[in-house]
């Protein structure tokens, strides 16, 4: 299980649309051996289908596939961007935070859901991860958020 | 009592939005069994309440179960507040 780890997240990174997000996103679990090369298209392929629901919050996208997609590892990534971009949410428009969940079907799968719930409840860990500029940053508002709750 | 929370997929979000839903409807004290899924397995099951985003909410219409929405999945004033309004009076 590897949750928002350094080589996972990358920060003040520019896209042109919102299929280059998801794939920013779903690149990094690819370098990292978390997710198959299917699996970042299947995520691609799930907003061009399913439309912008995994806009979940204000400014925050969780583009994510089926396990059977091609998940190694349970993961999640983070791309944040250096624009705001809009991915069509009526409501959470523009986003600016990306988390790209590699699902398992494993028990990891809950964990790391439940991790990254506890970390975007508190709207406090929200704005610090938006206005974080280094990585070392993001990573205090990480452990910071799992001593909450 | 039956809750659904549902997304496109039935893998990721719509777990998310069952963990808060569980959280709120245990601090309101209502009890019930929520499961989460995709809005295809969703449109064909039997439930109370189906609890989904905007977004999803149009393709579950006619649907036998209230269909309840939430915007933010991570506000838990916005869930509870949406459960208080849709659900207390049952």
């Amino acid at each position: 299980m590897k949750f928002l780890e350094k080589t996972i997240i990358q920060l003040d990174v520019e896209v042109k649309s919102p299929e280059d997000a998801i794939m920013k996103a779903g690149q990094l679990l690819l370098k990292d051996g978390l997710v198959e090369p299917s699996y970042v298209e299947a995520m691609k392929q799930a907003y061009n289908k399913n439309g912008p629901y995994f806009v979940l919050a204000p400014q925050i996208a969780i583009p994510h596939a089926r396990p059977e997609d091609g998940v190694n590892e349970a993961a999640v990534s983070l791309v944040q961007l250096k624009e705001a971009i809009s991915f069509g949410h009526a409501i959470n428009d523009p986003v600016r935070l990306v988390f790209g969940l590699g699902a398992s079907s494993s028990a990891e799968h809950l964990t790391l859901l439940r991790k990254l719930t506890t970390l975007l409840n508190d709207p406090q860990n929200i704005e610090q991860l938006l206005q974080a500029t280094t990585i070392d940053e993001v990573q205090k508002t990480i452990r910071n958020g799992e001593m909450t709750r | 009592m039956k809750v659904l929370t549902v997304c496109g997929l039935g893998q990721g979000t719509s777990l998310i939005l069952k963990m808060n839903v569980e959280q709120a409807l245990t601090d309101i004290g209502i009890r019930a069994d929520v499961e989460h899924m995709d809005v295809s397995t969703a449109s064909s099951m039997d439930a109370d309440y189906i609890i989904t985003s905007n977004e999803l909410a149009e393709s579950l219409q006619g649907h036998k179960a209230k269909i309840v929405i939430v915007n933010n999945y991570f506000d838990m004033d916005e869930i509870n507040e949406a459960i208080k309004e849709n659900m207390e009076a049952s």
